[in-house]
């Protein structure tokens, strides 16, 4: 399953289309420096995080997508960040946990 | 190839949304020279945090990064606070970032684990009231 794949069947909203990656997994988490240890590359990461060190991040961790929940609106450098890495940026208005059954399921059903 | 190659960048102490620039422009210098994708990840993201330290943490420092044949040194210098106990500042989960930074998802007390974790080789010199310096090596080819 692709990042659009993925956006399309949460119905997020995209911030940024990147370019398409594999998302074979997914990861919760908003303390950067944690998500930078734990996080298995090629995840669709769930913040709430959302200024320009997520991205810092989503580059160095080689995150498939990001996806900032609960309604948050990324910040104008997260967003330019993300545009010029290419990493797709998207929101929705649930919270991380919702997002992730979902994200299971589909994965599952991959 | 006796004498390594030698970069040397300054981190701006006040900038939180540089997220990182150094270990960027680093990480794209390592991908010039051929370096493999595991090395430049490990590299990037100890540098990063090491970065990301002066920032929060020293009112920001040098960068000193030297490419030998068999390895990468990356040294990074503050004259910031210093650190007044390394073990405890090296446990998992500790932290004294201030709470403007920790509401931008720093002060999990991970950035110093996750620079022991990604490199071969880690030593803190620090001096209350003097400053930190944070070495790291990255071993580029297989120890013989
Ligand atoms: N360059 C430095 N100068 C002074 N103190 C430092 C420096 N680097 C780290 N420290 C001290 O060590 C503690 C632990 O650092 P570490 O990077 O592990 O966590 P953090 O920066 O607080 O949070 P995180 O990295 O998870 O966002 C810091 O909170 C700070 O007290
Ligand atoms: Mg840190």
């Amino acid at each position: 399953m692709t990042d659009r794949d993925l956006a399309k069947a949460l119905n997020l909203t995209v911030f940024h289309e990147g370019e398409s990656r594999e998302v074979c997994t997914g990861y919760c988490g908003d303390l950067l420096s944690w998500v930078m240890g734990r996080a298995p590359v090629e995840s669709a990461w769930f913040t709430v995080m959302n200024n320009n060190n997520v991205a810092a991040v989503a580059v160095l961790r080689e995150m498939a997508c990001v996806i900032l929940t609960q309604g948050v609106q990324p910040d104008a450098m997260l967003l330019a960040r993300m545009k010029s890495e290419d990493i797709s940026l998207y929101g929705s208005a649930e919270d991380a946990y919702t997002l992730a059954v979902k994200t299971g399921t589909l994965l599952a059903e991959a | 190839m006796s004498e390594p190659l030698r970069y040397t960048y300054p981190v701006n102490g006040d900038d939180f949304m540089s997220a990182g620039g150094v270990s960027a422009v680093v990480k794209k210098t390592l991908r010039e020279l051929g370096f493999d994708k595991d090395i430049i990840r490990r590299t990037a993201i100890a540098m990063y945090e090491g970065e990301i330290n002066m920032v929060i943490h020293a009112n920001g420092g040098v960068v000193d990064v030297e490419i030998y044949p068999d390895r990468i040194e990356v040294a990074l210098k503050d004259t910031g606070p210093g650190i007044a106990d390394v073990e405890l500042a090296m446990s998992d989960g500790y932290s004294t970032a201030p709470d403007n930074v920790r509401s931008l998802g720093f002060g999990a007390g991970m950035g110093l684990p996750n620079i022991k974790k990604y490199s071969d080789e880690m030593r803190i010199e620090t001096q209350v009231g003097v400053g930190t310096t944070v070495y790291l090596t990255i071993y580029t080819k297989p120890k013989a």
